[in-house]
């Protein structure tokens, strides 16, 4: 291996390939090469670095120097200035919203957004090349695998796994141990070990950074469940949505045949193991478990009542195991490093770490990792940075469309699976979308069950009609045309969906609307008793009202598409009512901020 | 058209290697996907008996997943992200910019095969909320006011 005095790291993750960080590698490389660094500086596109707020994202090594929102432009001057002459290109260095902290004096690790973090998972993102094996080896890379073929027995892997506590990281939390133990219980000729990265979660998208940033670790993890539970072939089903995720894999898995860490006899060992891709094309019930395996199988992507479990009738008849792509990313680390070091991280019912996509009204939008059991306001408050533009701190809502919202009167909690089932939100995938005081709680609700309607398979009347009512409800309410005794209705309509509907998308669609319910009833109210929106986002029920800020300027009334605005020039207009359609035109034209919405 | 008849044999050539393949069905499709940027009746006829499905499998799964259309696509297709974060920083207002722009619903194409606008799930850039990828290009940190000039660009 050559060496290198620098390393300029750049993310390439989807959200900064999204604003460019393609072309930065470019430049970095035509520049270096004009300056005669080429060989003495190397660039590296990596996984994402988690902070998607800065993207792009630059880091040089050794230093640890964080440059954010790096344009083109700015290449020569960091090339110029940073590694020729060795000094930090201040003005492009990232600055922590709260802390003002930032890496010009201190490494990276020690700045807010990443001071409470814990990368178990998410280890190498951002760290390696994800398109080179070897760096992945270089970093402790197929050595757990070595070791399990080696030196463990199938039983002796499931049960540090089994040690470990590790729960399902993609919802449920099911402990993954146990699901091995019984996919290995189960007698056939041929076993199946399924990846599930179908990340369908709206706001949730550490699958897709763990499978572009470290793909090796999640084919790692396959062939060594694969070895405890008996399994010699491997599928991941992936989104379609996610085409660097998919060509990481495909590069990943030539690489390991290459190098003998799949295929025949790995590592002279009688155990032979190979993984298949297939892609999803765009439904969300596919992340269930039956209904990926239906989907695996080329079918409509319906799932199907259990038991039987997949562990012992799966993919294609046969003994499965499913799991999803974050919990896959914890395995090779157990192995290595024992159960009991896991299990020192997090709390005892709740063990590890969990990575939370930070996103919505948040200042630090991004991925995090952090140890279970953490407190929800650190996550918030001091890695997230807290509401931009000042505004208050509202909900955050998790899990998903499975999930519920949380108040800020309950920001104290503990972040582990038990605690947040308790107040009626749930893990999930670990989304977190906060909301301030201008998004409408009712609205998030309809939202969510819009998106429930739509993706509902149809295989079961409570999840194909009931989740529509509740829909129908919703949409009521927030046009102003809500009735005493819908709270009631939506309440008793969630009850029975959720007892009866097939699968999980069903059973926990109506998550959001009782947890909305619950700690937000007086918007509810507001809407349906009081015909109004406190949060002034239902476009129904908003009325615009011009102020004595108006200068008379008529600009509004001429781009009025309903002509309601009269008033003579250079005095104050008014807007009637009766005939507003509320399309907000007028608040957009308005120069001096004279046109309020109540 | 001699352009068809090319595509119709690259199709036939997927379908070739994936005969006897257990799960062939989705695959074929996307490729068809590819190929044609939709799926008629024809192509999924064409599927069905390559693979020795009745048609009626293949039209279930075709009408199943969001990704596979059974119409044709304009030239730009526009998705606009309404995934949680994407809405709460207001990407329904970006949609009906659009929606007004271009003078059609969400799901449809204009009249001049120009445009096609779709609302789509969780494009994961959340932190570049709220976006639109018009083709491969994303657009991220999106207000209304800039939708006209960026579909300006494409009408080009």
């Amino acid at each position: 291996m050559e060496l290198y005095r620098s390393h300029v790291l750049v993310c390439g993750g989807t959200g900064c390939s999204s604003s460019g960080s393609a072309k930065l590698i470019e430049r970095f490389e035509e520049q270096l090469k004009e300056k005669g660094l080429e060989k003495e500086v190397k660039v590296v596109r990596t996984g994402c670095f988690g902070l998607c707020e800065a993207g792009p994202v630059v880091i040089v090594y050794p230093e640890g120097t964080f440059y954010s929102r790096v344009k083109v432009e700015d290449v020569d001057e960091i090339v110029s200035e940073h590694l020729l002459k060795g000094r930090k290109v201040q003005h492009l260095v990232y600055v922590d919203h709260k802390t003002h902290e930032s890496s010009v004096q201190k490494s990276l690790n020690e700045i807010g957004f990443y001071k409470q973090q814990e990368r178990v998972a998410l280890r190498n993102c951002g760290v390696i090349d994800p398109e080179n094996i070897d760096e992945y080896i270089a970093f402790d890379g197929y050595q757990a695998l070595a070791k399990a073929l080696t030196e463990m027995t199938p039983e002796q892997v499931i049960q540090e796994v089994l040690d470990s506590g590790l729960r399902g990281r993609g919802g449920a939390g099911f402990p993954t141990g146990k699901k091995w133990q019984f996919a290995r219980a189960s007698q056939a000729e041929h076993k199946y070990f399924v990846c599930n990265a179908d990340e369908g979660d709206p706001g949730a998208f550490m699958d897709r950074s763990l499978l572009e940033g470290d793909p090796h670790a999640i084919l790692e993890a396959m062939a060594i469940g694969g070895y405890a539970i008996g399994a010699e072939e491997g599928w991941i089903y992936v989104r379609a949505e996610y085409p660097i995720a998919v060509k990481r894999l495909e590069k990943a898995i030539e690489q390991a045949h290459e190098y003998g860490l799949l295929g025949k006899n790995i590592f002279g060992t009688d155990f032979n193991f190979d993984i298949h891709i297939r892609l999803g094309a765009g439904a969300f019930v596919c992340g269930e478990e039956t209904a990926l395996m239906a989907s695996i199988e080329g079918k409509r992507g319906e799932p199907r009542p259990k038991p039987p479990f997949p562990a012992v009738k799966g993919l294609f008849e046969s003994p499965t195991n499913i799991n999803n792509v974050e919990t896959l990313g914890n395995i090779a680390q157990i192995i290595l490093k024992g159960a009991d070091w896991f299990k020192s991280i997090g709390i005892p019912t709740s063990t590890g770490t969990k990575v939370f996509a930070l996103g919505g009204k948040i200042n630090n939008t991004g991925l995090v990792e952090v140890p279970m059991g953490i407190p929800l306001r650190t996550i918030i408050e001091d890695i997230g940075g807290g509401c931009p533009n000042g505004k208050k701190f509202k909900a955050v809502q998790t899990g998903g469309p499975s999930g519920g919202c949380i108040p800020a009167s309950l920001l104290d909690i503990s972040v582990d699976y038990d605690s947040l089932t308790k107040i009626g939100a749930m893990m999930g995938s670990g989304g977190m979308i906060v909301m301030d005081e201008d998004n409408c709680m009712v609205d998030i609700a309809r939202f969510f069950l819009d998106f429930t309607v739509d993706e509902s398979c149809g295989k079961c009347t409570p999840c194909r009609v009931g989740t529509r009512r509740m829909l129908e409800i919703l949409e009521r309410i927030t046009q102003g045309k809500g009735e005493e005794g819908d709270i009631e209705k939506l309440e008793t309509l969630a009850e029975n969906i959720k007892s009866s509907a097939l699968c999980g998308l069903g059973q926990t669609a109506p998550n959001p609307v009782l947890s909305t319910i619950k700690y937000f009833r007086d918007e509810y109210e507001a809407h349906i008793k009081e015909k109004r929106c406190p949060a002034h986002h239902c476009q129904a029920l908003l009325n615009y009202k011009i102020t004595d800020a108006c200068r008379g300027c008529t600009a509004c009334a001429r781009k009025c598409p309903v002509n309601c605005i009269s008033g003579n020039v250079k005095e104050q207009h008014v807007i009637d009512q009766t005939k507003c359609i509320k399309c907000g035109t007028c608040m957009a034209t308005c120069k001096f901020g004279a046109i309020i919405k109540e | 058209m001699p352009d068809n008849k090319e595509k119709y044999a690259k199709l036939q050539e997927v379908i070739e290697a994936r005969k006897g393949e257990r799960g062939a069905v989705m695959p074929c499709l996307q490729e068809a996907m590819n190929i044609f940027g939709y799926v008629p009746q024809d192509v999924q006829e064409m599927i069905a008996d390559g693979l020795g499905v009745t048609l009626s499998e293949v039209y279930g799964v075709s009408t199943f997943y969001s990704q596979f259309s059974l119409k044709p696509k304009g030239k730009h297709v526009i998705g606009v992200c309404l995934g949680t974060a994407c809405y709460v920083k207001g990407s329904q207002k970006i949609l009906d910019t659009l929606s007004e722009e271009l003078k059609i619903q969400p799901g449809d194409t204009t009249d001049d095969g120009l445009f096609t606008l779709n609302a789509t799930r969780c494009l994961g850039a959340c932190g570049l909320a709220p976006v639109m990828m018009i083709g491969e290009d994303v657009f991220g940190r999106l207000t209304p006011e800039q939708v006209p000039g960026i579909l300006d660009k494409f009408r080009a």
